[in-house]
């Protein structure tokens, strides 16, 4: 169901874990069956509240990984060794369980098809959460604006959603992979972090008034988003979305 | 520390707007450089977040979480209803 933007005031409601899925070493993808949920655009989040026995309460927020047009709604979580919430996701939620929940929201890092592109999305890490939403939903559509994906990850088994997103690289659309710390020796990919010469080869250049997303760890949104305005791409069509600093 | 961004005020900003409000756009009183409120730099600490400009990192917006209630200081990021330019 495609929903619309948010207005009005945010409400907690209570939502049922229905699937887990293992999605790396550190990551799951967590499916919800949420009561009243009005639908989203891709590239929002929820909030999650955990209160504990003292009534301790930590809240997060944590990227939409379904796309509008999917069945379930969809979290993937990484678990951040020093997190109030993460590990408790990650570790302890089972099918079955419900815990409190708020969303859609957000209004700015999100991407819908009459938005258009050419879109070149680039994600660090986690990152690439609310970006496979946004191509899930490119992918649910007429596929008419071009897709670049670009998403960097440390090593091999850190890559979330990898079978995913490599059957989807073909008509209209790329998909690229960086490793920074380790790849294996025959890595055909891109070894190392991602800069301004490889973001100038992936993406579509600045004169197509591409639309860019960038999303991931602070340092890593803030370098990618230099590098595009040092290459010309428009500031106003760079949109970006830091996650803090990286886990582990 | 790294600094998040307006992105992660969105709930609660919803909570006190009572409307969505990342995509707004905002001035900075200090530098009188417009920005969007998702590009404010966030950083948040216990019971206070902050937000920063982008352009001169002047506070511009503060968020206190009191007793259950979070008290909203936007009075130095002036909140325009049209996009700049």
């Amino acid at each position: 169901m495609v929903g619309t933007a948010l207005s009005g005031r945010l409400t907690w409601q209570l939502a049922k874990v229905v699937d887990v899925i293992d999605e790396t070493p550190r990551c799951k993808s967590i499916a919800f069956e949420v009561p009243d949920w009005a639908g989203h655009r891709a590239g929002q989040h929820v909030d999650i509240r955990l209160t504990a026995e003292d009534g301790y309460v930590a809240q997060r927020s944590y990227s939409i990984a379904s796309a509008p047009e999917d069945d379930r709604l969809v979290l993937t979580v990484e678990r951040l060794d020093d997190g109030e919430v993460s590990p408790y996701l990650t570790e302890e939620l089972r099918e079955g369980d419900q815990i409190e929940l708020r969303g859609p929201i957000g209004g700015y890092f999100v991407w819908d098809e009459p938005l258009g592109g050419p879109l070149a999305l680039i994600a660090g890490g986690s990152g690439i959460v609310p970006l496979r939403a946004m191509v899930r939903h490119w992918a649910a559509g007429p596929r008419d604006a071009s897709v670049s994906l670009l998403y960097s990850s440390r090593s091999l088994r850190d890559v979330i959603y990898s079978d995913e997103l490599e059957q989807y690289d073909g008509d209209n659309i790329k998909v690229q992979f960086a490793l920074t710390r380790e790849w294996p020796s025959d890595w055909a990919g891109h070894r190392g972090r991602v800069d301004q010469g490889l973001l100038a080869s992936a993406i579509p250049r600045p004169s197509e008034r591409t639309l860019a997303y960038i999303c991931g760890p602070t340092a890593f949104v803030e370098a990618v988003s230099q590098a595009l305005v040092g290459i010309g791409h428009e500031p106003g069509r760079i949109k970006t979305e830091r996650f803090g600093p990286s886990g582990s | 520390m790294d600094a998040l961004d307006g992105n992660a005020l969105a709930g609660p900003l919803a909570d006190h707007f009572g409307a969505e409000v990342t995509a707004a756009w905002g001035v900075c009183r200090f530098c009188n450089t417009p920005a969007q409120v998702a590009q404010l730099r966030v950083y948040v600490s216990g019971p206070g977040t902050i937000a920063r400009c982008p352009s001169c990192a002047s506070v511009v917006l503060a968020l206190v979480q009191t007793r259950g209630a979070v008290q909203v200081h936007h009075g130095s990021f002036a909140l325009t209803p049209d996009p700049p330019g």
